[in-house]
C-alpha cells in the first residue's frame, strides 16, 4: 500500500485519532518536540516517546496581520497548555478577532490538509479549535 | 575610586535614522572617533576592542580599525542578537577585569532602515512541490504561519499576552499607553529616529502588525552606531580631574542566557534570564531597584516593556499593570523608564542598542542631557535582551567627584 499522507511535522501522528507526541527525558521528564542530543534541563541522553493530550487552554496568543512574504494572514498564533505541556500552534475554526479569541479559552487539536505535492502525497497540518 | 572598579571614560551614539550614503564602517567609525574624543584618549591608549554588527559579515572590528587606527590590539567580534552591544561592552570590561589591559573600546553598529519585518518566513524548502521531511522537527515545509509565528512582533505580543493571562489587566489599550509614553518622551531626544508625539488614538488606530502591537508599538528599524571607552579605576586615577569627573562607574555588568524552562521551546522565555540578571546586577552594585533614578529597558515592543517592569523588579511581582497605571514610568514619575523614547521611537539598530542605552543613562548621570535631563540622577540601569536568548544589564553610577 502506498503512503498517501505525511504529517507537517514528525511530532504529529496521523491515524484514527491524530495527536502530538514528544521526546520525553527518561530522567527528569522534560519534553521536546524536536530531536535533542541531550536534555537541556538535566543533560541526560535517553528519551522516550510520549503522547500529548489533545485538549488544552490558550495561555497566550497574537493575531498576526502582517507577516513575511508567502505567509497568509490573518492567523491566530497561540501557546496552548495541553495538560502541562506547552504547545505552539495556530487556532482554527475561530474568527481571528480579539472578540472571539480569549486568554484561557478551551481548545482541542484538529487537523487539516495542506494539499498534495507533485507526487500525490498529501501533507496534513494541525491546529487547535474551540472545544 | 577603587582600583579594581570599571568606569566608562567616553561614550557616544550617532543620531539614529536613515543613512543611505554611509555604510556600517562609516557609522561605527564616527561613533568610535567621537567616543575616544569624549574620553580624551586615542587608539594608542586602547588595549582591547570588541565590536558587533549582527546583520553584517564577520570581521567588523578589523574593518573599523582600518578607519580609526590599526594598533595590533586583540579584537573580539561578538554576536549575541539584540544584546550584541552589551556583550561587546562586557567583553572589553572582562579584559580589563582580567588584568590584560587598563583601557578598552566597545562598538556596535547596524544598518536596518527599510529592512522590514524581522524573524519568521523563509524560502520554500524545495523548488518542486514535494513534501519531504527534514530538519529537527521533520517538517515538510516552512512552518512559520502554520505552527504559530516566529516573527518578532508576534513573538513579543505573546510575551505580553502571557503576562496578561497570568496576572490580568494587560489590555490592548494598556500596551498602547506604554507606547504613548515612549513616543512622548522621544520629543525631547534629538538623536531619536522618530520624535513625533502620538496620541493614544493614533497609536491604537495605526496599522495592526500583530495584535496587540500596532506599528508604532514596534521598535523602529533604523541605522546607527554607538561606542564606549572603558577604563580601570587604577588607570583613571592617573588621568585628569576633568576625565575623572565625567567618568561613570560601571557598578554592575551582567550577561545571562536563558535557563531551561518548560515552555521555552515554544515561546522564548524573556523573563527568567532578565530576572536572574537583575538580581545579580543589584547584588553586584549593592543597590536596590528603589535607588534607581532612571531605567532604559528593552522595549523592542510595547508588550515587552510591561513584563520587564516586573522582571527588573521595578514593581512587585505581578504588579506591572498597576505600576504603569500609577504613572511611575513617565519621565516625571518615581521611576522614569525609557526617557530616550525607547526602541519604539529612538529606534533599534540592533548591535548599537546595547551601548546606546548606556549612553543615554551616562548622559543623565553626567548632567548633560539638556531638556530631557532627569534632575539629580545618580544611579541608572540599562537592560537589553536578545532572543535565543541573551540578557545584558549594566548599572551605572555618577562619579563621586
Amino acid at each position: 500500500m502506498t503512503i498517501t499522507q505525511v504529517p507537517l511535522v514528525d511530532y504529529l501522528v496521523l491515524g484514527d485519532i491524530p495527536h502530538l507526541i514528544a521526546n520525553e527525558c527518561t530522567k527528569c521528564g522534560a519534553r521536546y518536540f524536536d530531536r535533542r542530543n541531550a536534555c537541556a534541563s538535566c543533560f541526560a541522553t535517553d528519551f522516550k516517546k510520549v503522547t500529548i493530550v489533545n485538549e488544552g487552554i490558550v495561555r497566550s496568543f497574537t493575531i498576526v496581520t502582517f507577516a513575511a512574504p508567502g505567509v497568509p494572514v490573518p492567523f491566530v498564533a497561540a501557546i496552548i497548555d495541553c495538560g502541562g505541556t506547552s504547545v505552539r500552534g495556530n487556532l482554527a475554526n475561530v474568527d481571528p478577532t480579539p472578540e472571539k479569541v480569549t486568554l484561557g479559552m478551551k481548545v482541542k487539536l484538529t487537523t487539516y490538509s495542506l494539499g498534495a505535492d507533485d507526487n500525490g502525497l498529501e501533507a496534513i497540518g494541525f491546529g487547535y479549535e474551540p472545544a | 575610586m577603587a582600583t579594581d572598579d570599571i568606569y566608562i571614560l567616553g561614550i557616544y551614539m550617532t543620531k539614529f535614522g536613515k543613512y543611505p550614503d554611509k555604510d556600517t564602517v562609516d557609522l561605527a567609525s564616527e561613533a568610535v572617533i567621537a567616543a575616544l574624543a569624549d574620553a580624551q584618549v586615542t587608539m594608542k591608549d586602547i588595549g582591547v576592542m570588541a565590536a558587533g554588527c549582527l546583520m553584517g559579515q564577520g570581521g567588523i572590528g578589523q574593518m573599523i580599525q582600518k578607519q580609526v587606527g590599526q594598533t595590533g590590539i586583540p579584537v573580539y567580534n561578538v554576536s549575541n542578537a539584540c544584546a550584541t552591544g552589551a556583550t561587546a561592552l562586557r567583553t572589553a570590561i572582562m579584559a580589563i577585569k582580567a588584568g590584560e589591559c587598563d583601557m578598552g573600546l566597545a562598538v556596535g553598529v547596524e544598518k536596518l532602515a527599510g529592512v522590514g519585518l524581522l524573524g519568521g518566513g523563509g524560502a520554500p524548502k524545495s523548488k518542486n512541490k514535494e513534501w519531504t521531511p527534514s530538519g529537527r522537527f521533520g517538517s515538510v515545509t516552512n512552518v512559520d504561519g502554520l505552527i504559530g509565528t516566529a516573527a518578532m512582533p508576534g513573538t513579543f505580543a505573546q510575551v505580553g499576552m502571557e503576562y496578561g493571562h497570568k496576572y490580568g489587566g494587560a489590555t490592548f489599550e494598556l500596551f498602547a499607553k506604554i507606547s504613548e509614553k515612549n513616543h512622548a518622551h522621544s520629543t525631547l531626544n534629538p538623536l531619536a529616529a522618530y520624535s513625533k508625539r502620538m496620541s493614544l488614538d493614533e497609536i491604537m488606530n495605526d496599522i495592526m502588525i500583530s495584535y496587540p502591537n500596532t506599528r508604532p508599538m514596534c521598535s523602529a528599524n533604523c541605522d546607527g552606531a554607538a561606542a564606549a571607552v572603558v577604563v580601570s579605576g587604577a588607570k583613571l586615577k592617573t588621568l585628569s580631574l576633568e576625565q575623572q569627573r565625567r567618568a561613570i562607574k560601571v557598578s554592575a555588568s551582567i550577561l545571562t542566557s536563558d535557563p531551561y524552562q518548560e515552555a521555552c521551546q515554544v515561546l522564548p522565555d524573556v523573563n527568567t534570564l532578565t530576572r536572574i540578571a537583575a538580581k545579580q546586577a543589584y547584588e553586584q552594585a549593592g543597590v536596590s531597584p528603589s535607588d534607581l533614578n532612571l531605567v532604559e529597558l528593552h522595549d523592542c515592543f510595547a508588550t515587552a516593556e510591561l513584563v520587564h517592569y516586573d522582571n527588573l523588579m521595578l514593581c512587585e511581582e505581578g504588579g506591572a499593570v498597576d505600576f504603569f497605571n500609577s504613572g511611575a514610568t513617565w519621565r516625571d514619575g518615581s521611576m522614569p523608564v525609557n526617557v530616550s523614547g525607547g526602541l519604539e521611537s529612538k529606534g533599534h539598530p540592533i548591535a548599537a542598542t546595547g551601548i546606546a542605552n548606556i549612553w543615554e543613562v551616562c548622559h543623565h548621570l553626567r548632567g548633560e542631557a539638556g531638556p530631557r535631563q532627569i534632575e539629580g540622577a545618580k544611579v541608572g540601569l540599562a537592560h537589553v535582551i536578545g532572543l535565543g536568548s541573551a540578557c545584558g544589564i549594566h548599572i551605572l553610577e555618577k562619579s563621586a567627584l
